[in-house]
Formats: structure tokens, sequence, C-alpha cells
């Protein structure tokens, strides 16, 4: 009885389903002690946004973790397309409930698209972080930028040494 | 480590700017200001504000009037290693910072994002965080008109345990738990035991801090009905 309401926890935590494993990105994904899901295949921020680099574009969004952390996403503030994102720099801000956090892009670039669904449906954030609640897309102007970001395994151990510090 | 830790106490730094009746708007511009152009921490007190507005905080509608006081606390992230930069944390943070000030005195509570005496509001609260800094924002709803109170409409997001409550059975007068000196001294002394304070003039803030793009600005009509019904909010009209 224990191992099986550990599992189907831990099944909800992780948020298991089917748009996940019908991704187009790699279906596999790691278990972190935290409980939020993160996506092998990405690269990321200790900012916590995720970075899905595809020949010449990146799609840009948050993580899981930090979706969870933040709360219910009631408002997305965003750049325009056209524009320009510089690594570790705000590029928007994104209201929850109680608060407005500042969004930093993990790499630097020019803005080739913006995810309008987010205008209507914030809640995307919350719902498909790595999904349907991806951000900007970015034509990186430094592809080495992306080599200083974390892999899966890292952020999973960045993300449980942050949790426990506090 | 923050430069601004002292070494032999060991507490960081804190700059104590003491408003009165200074306007919200003028106060949300310092705060944007030191948010973003200062590397020190901040405490702001604002006892009073000199006119009847609608202020917008993220949650909570309520009349803000000259009666009103408003707290805010700007930290450096690395001076406050145990509050993690997110909602949650720092509002959990500033609910055990006021449970020093309201200990013995009421039954203080933090219920989802409010401050409340028992199961009424007193005290709305907003947060705006970047990558290094956080601030704190507080209006506490010392007074307030029932016949200015009947203008506002109930809110389209409302916290759980506010249980279709109308506002009059909702929110509570602060005046009538406790002293404005008393409360202002009390939240000197808990801000003081986790930082040092040092008192400052608003003549004294480094000119420095200027340097910035502000975005605080008035809503316009059209803004404050998108706001209000994509979050139960404070609106600013004046």
């Amino acid at each position: 009885m224990a191992l099986r309401m550990w599992a189907s926890s831990t099944a909800n935590a992780l948020k298991l389903s089917s748009s996940v494993s019908k991704s187009q990105l790699s279906p596999s994904f790691s278990i972190s002690r935290c409980f939020s899901s993160v996506l092998d295949g990405l690269k990321y921020a200790n900012s916590h946004e995720w970075v899905k680099h595809e020949g010449s574009v990146a799609t840009i969004g948050i993580t899981d973790h930090a979706q969870d952390h933040l709360g219910e996403v009631v408002f997305v503030e965003l750049p325009e397309e056209n524009g320009s994102v510089s690594k570790e720099k705000s590029f928007g801000a994104v209201e929850s409930v109680k608060a407005t956090s500042e969004i930093l892009s993990p790499i630097s670039g020019e803005v080739i698209e913006v995810n309008k669904k987010l205008t209507e449906a914030p809640g995307l954030i919350n719902s498909s972080p790595y999904e349907d609640g991806w951000m900007i897309k970015v034509k990186p102007s430094n592809p080495s930028e992306l080599e200083s970001l974390m892999g899966s395994k890292e952020y999973i151990k960045f993300c449980e040494e942050e949790d426990a510090a506090h | 480590m923050s430069v601004n830790r002292v070494k032999n106490l060991g507490l960081p730094l804190m700059n104590l700017v003491k408003l009165r009746g200074t306007p919200i708007l003028q106060q949300l511009l310092l705060e944007e200001r030191l948010l973003r152009s200062s590397s020190d921490n901040w405490c702001i007190v604002n006892d009073g504000t000199n006119l009847l507005t609608l202020s917008w905080v993220c949650l909570g509608t309520v009349i803000v009037d000259e009666n009103t006081l408003f707290v805010s606390l700007i930290c450096n992230r690395n001076d406050v290693p145990d509050v993690q930069p997110y909602p949650r944390s720092v509002m959990a943070w500033s609910g055990s910072l006021y449970s020093e000030v309201f200990n013995g005195i009421a039954d203080f509570q933090l219920r989802e994002n409010d401050y409340v005496f028992g199961d009424r509001k007193f005290g709305g609260n907003a947060q705006s965080i970047t990558r290094n800094r956080w601030i704190h924002h507080t209006s506490f709803l010392w007074d307030y008109s029932v016949s200015n109170m009947a203008y506002l409409k109930l809110p389209s997001r409302v916290p759980q345990y506010r249980l279709e409550r109308d506002h009059t059975d909702f929110v509570c007068k602060m005046k009538d738990y406790i002293e404005r000196s008393v409360f202002i001294e009390k939240t000197i002394k808990a801000v003081g035991t986790q930082f040092m304070l040092k008192e400052l003039s608003l003549d004294e803030i480094d000119d420095s801090c200027r340097e910035h793009v502000e975005t605080t600005r008035l809503l316009t009509l059209d803004e404050l009905k998108e706001t209000t019904t994509r979050s139960e909010s404070i609106a600013q009209a004046v």
C-alpha cells in the first residue's frame, strides 16, 4: 500500500501525462527529489529558464520548478518580435497571484516569435511549462552561450541543493 | 556575502526611510527606483497618504485612504539567505516578521496571501522579484468608511478563506487592534532583529539611484478594467 501510494503521488508530482509523452522533445525525463519535472535534451539556466536549441532557433520558457514556486500565473509580459534579448538580462515578467517576477534570457539573440497564446491563457505556463507554455523563440547571436548552461542532471542537482538550503 | 554585512554583529544593513503622508504613487516610484538602482536593503514606512485613492496592488480590492499605512521591504536575496526569491517564500518570511509585531496583541495570521486578525483581512501584499532583489509591499487598512467601501464590487478572483463574504464582513480596521505608533515602533523593532537599521531622510537617498527607466505609473481606465478582470486587485485611480 505504501509503495503504491508513493508511486501515485510521485506520478502526480511529476505531472506524467499524455501531452508530455507525445512531445516532440525527448520523451525521457528525470526524476527529481523536489518532484518537479525536468526534461532531457534541454539546457537550463540557474534562474530556472529552459532552452530548446534546434538548428538556428532556440525556444525559451520557464521550468516546472519555477512555475511551481511562482504559483498560478495570471499574466505574462513578453518582448516584441524583432527585438533582442541578452544573456542573463530580463526579457519580460510573469505575474502570479501576488507577485511580479522577472524572466531572464539564458542566451542572447533576436526574438523571432512570441507565444501569443499566453496573452489569453497565461496558465499554460503552469500546466505545460515545456510545451504549450513556451515564451519566446530566439535566433541565437552567440550559440556558444548554450555551452555554459546546465544539462538536465546538473539542473536537478541544482534545484535540490537550492531547495535544501531553504 | 553582502558587502553591507556588519562583521561584528553579522546583520546586514538596511536603510530605514520614514515617510508621512507621502502620496502612494510617489512612494511606489521611490520603491521602484530603490529596487532597480540601489544595492542596499530598504525599509520604507509611509504613515498615511494624502489622497483618497484606489491603490493598485496585486490582490485584495480595498479603498486606500489617508489613514492607510504602507510598509515596504526591499532586500538583496543574499542578505536574507533563508528566503527563496519566490512569492510564497517571501510571503512566509513576512508573515513571521509581522507575527513578532502582533505577538500577544491579536490573533494575527498569514491566510493565503493576506494578513488577517482571525479571518478578517487588514493587510494586502504585493511583491516584485528580480534576479537578486525583491520588494514586499504591504498596505495596512487602518480605518475605512463603510460608504466608501460600498463603491467596490466583489473581485473576480478571491482567496478561498473569504467564503463569499462581502467587504464589510471580510475586512477589519487595524486601529481596533493596535495603536498606530505602537505598530510602527514594533515593526521597526521586528525588522531590526534581522537587519542593522540606519535611518535616512528622503533627501539623503543617493542621487545615483535616479538612473533607471520608470515603469510605475497610473493606469488608464481600460488598463484598470483589464487588470481587475485578470486578478483581484486594488486599482489605482486618482
